[in-house]
């Protein structure tokens, strides 16, 4: 089942065709409302006239996170507030809030993106769709409830938190499709198991839509397994739009992409340079119908691929992978680049292990130290010492043997590792404190 | 067998203090504790009354606790008497997983173990030695 066949399904000419004329009007659009652009335009000697083909893309100059902030906090609209209805933006945790708005147009589109990856889980009219992002600034709330809207599906617009009441309605109402964090997700699932349900059979639940943090297969399959559903990753970011970039669909093999209002182009982080189908590498989109907020190849730190080959489910939107991590997530271990989902993979592995972990760096003498926090798993025979000695050393030599780091594991008690109700912070980096 | 009370604690201050504030706090008496400690964890071994009750409680409040089967077997108090049972145990080809000892008088003491052969009990039970039962040092639950 497709939300919109005419354009999920359309020929890859006709998607060409479309993307093209759409990029020229973009950029024209941009060059003349957003003195950003006009200046980056003019530095690196492109004129909206010299874009012709998709191909003349790469003469276009990136758009930074940076350059959003420089703007801060209407510099990058292109539309006066009398048709802006909505406005969101980044939790300024890393520096200057990212600010983006919305004409209606805008969140009509955003919410066929996002409608789409509900069709493709299964969704109709019919379904309770109970969202449990954050409804706030934070995109994840809003934008999931605008998708629901799309489609007629019935919203119930939780947000996150009070996780006993969710699994209350959840099992009450007889929720179709879950909407959250993959973190937020299991929170639930470990909670409905507490009060003494079984959701994968007494829930009739069967799809969730899944994103704003990476996850690995892993914590999909234990999602899935607890909840008795299949779980869709979706993707999105903030400055572009949240949740509905990309979204998966039945096939669970990849990310079909928007095309028909993004393009994605995978670069090398440090060449900047396009790197070939298949190959990982920087996500750089470019929004084709954006009226507020439009960027031209904004350098989105995320690392995906472009899964090679067609689809399966007909759709002809290319996929990109599952997001890896992001460029800033990448930590530098003793000189080796490691990503927190590549940990994760690793403790989905071991069944006694709890997939809640907290990473620790610190310098302790002259190199980092990796701890790795993990619980175990209630049935767990902890009361012989030896079983919690022999698990930290089968699971610190298997880190090893795969991120080339050495790894302390502690085993701590339960609840001490923060359950997340959004985006869950896996890492916590002391290094350079003690110096 | 006898039930054992295990707790599992990171090795931090205030911790152990915690853990017995709980069970002090559901009235419930511990008779012994056994501590066994890691560089980072701890896992804590008590004889306690109502042990079931006392795993519930720990759990609710966050803590990691279970209750585990061992075998209590009085010994005489006197020089050689855990000697004696355990040269005996070895000869069974019994492995112990671990275990510890405490007097209750003058005369008597009572050996604490846990081990990994399920027939134990009845080889012991068998020979001259005594097996305590649970009552004669908690309350039940």
């Amino acid at each position: 089942m497709y939300f919109q066949p005419e354009l999920e399904t359309m020929t890859p000419q006709d998607l060409r065709a479309l993307q093209t004329q759409r990029l020229a009007k973009l950029v024209a659009y941009v060059y003349e409302r957003i003195p950003h652009y006009r200046k980056a335009f003019d530095a690196a000697g492109v004129k909206p006239e010299d874009i012709k083909s998709l191909e003349d893309i790469t003469k276009l100059p990136f758009t930074k996170k940076q350059d959003l902030r420089d703007a801060y906090p209407f510099g990058m609209f292109a539309v006066p507030n009398d048709e802006v209805v909505r406005i969101h933006c980044s939790s300024g945790t890393t520096g200057t809030a990212t600010v983006v708005g919305y004409t209606e147009n805008d969140l009509q589109n955003w919410g066929d993106c996002f409608g789409r990856g509900i069709i493709a889980a299964g969704g109709s009219r019919k379904s309770i769709v109970q969202v449990s992002y954050g409804y706030g600034l934070f995109t994840g709330g809003l934008g999931a409830h605008r998708g629901v809207e799309s489609v007629g599906a019935v919203a119930l617009p939780m947000s996150s938190g009070n996780t006993k009441r969710q699994v209350q309605l959840m099992h009450d109402f007889g929720t179709d499709i879950l909407c959250c964090t993959p973190s937020y997700a299991l929170l639930i699932a470990d909670t409905a198991i507490e009060e003494g349900y079984d959701p994968a059979h007494d829930f009739p639940l069967s799809a969730g839509i899944m994103g704003a943090e990476p996850y690995s297969e892993g914590m999909r399959a234990e999602i899935q397994d607890k909840l008795g559903i299949r779980v869709h990753d979706i993707y999105g970011l903030s400055e572009i739009m949240g949740p509905g970039v990309a979204c998966e669909c039945e096939r669970q093999n990849g990310l079909h992409v928007c095309e028909d209002q993004f393009i994605v182009e995978i670069v090398d982080p440090a060449t900047l340079e396009p790197v070939p189908d298949g190959q990982w590498g920087e996500v750089v989109i470019t929004t084709l119908v954006k009226e507020c907020s439009p960027l031209v190849r904004y350098r989105t730190r995320d690392i995906s691929r472009i899964v090679p080959g067609t689809c399966e489910c007909g759709r002809t939107f290319r996929r990109i992978d599952r997001i890896t991590g992001r460029t800033d997530d990448m930590l530098i271990i003793r000189g080796v680049n490691v990503f927190p989902s590549q940990i994760e993979e690793v403790i989905t592995t071991f069944p006694e292990i709890a997939t809640h972990y907290q990473i620790v760096l610190s310098n302790k003498g002259p190199l980092d130290h990796v701890q790795l926090q993990v619980e175990t798993v209630p049935e767990f025979p902890f009361d012989e010492i030896r079983k919690l000695q022999d698990i930290k050393k089968r699971l610190g030599a298997e880190l090893k043997s795969n991120l080339q780091v050495q790894v302390e594991i502690k085993i701590v008690e339960p609840k001490t590792i923060e359950r997340s109700e959004g985006k869950a912070h896996r890492v916590i980096d002391l290094r350079g404190e003690g110096k | 067998m006898i039930d054992q009370l295990t707790v599992f604690l990171a090795n931090e201050k205030g911790r152990l203090a915690s853990a017995c504030e709980v069970i002090a706090a559901a009235h419930i008496n511990m008779h012994a504790l056994f501590l066994a400690d890691t560089q980072d964890f701890g896992v804590a071994r008590i004889f306690c009354d109502t042990p079931h009750k006392a795993a519930e409680v720990l759990v609710e409040q966050g803590y990691r606790a279970t209750v585990i089967p061992v075998i209590g077997i009085e010994v005489p108090n006197h020089p050689g008497g855990l000697a004696e049972l355990l040269g005996y145990l070895d000869a069974q080809n019994i492995n112990i997983e671990y275990g510890y000892c405490f007097s209750l008088n003058d005369e008597r003491a009572i050996d604490v173990l846990k081990v990994s052969d399920p027939h134990a009990e009845e080889k012991l039970a068998a020979t001259s030695y005594t097996l305590v039962n649970p009552e004669d040092i908690y309350a039940l639950d």
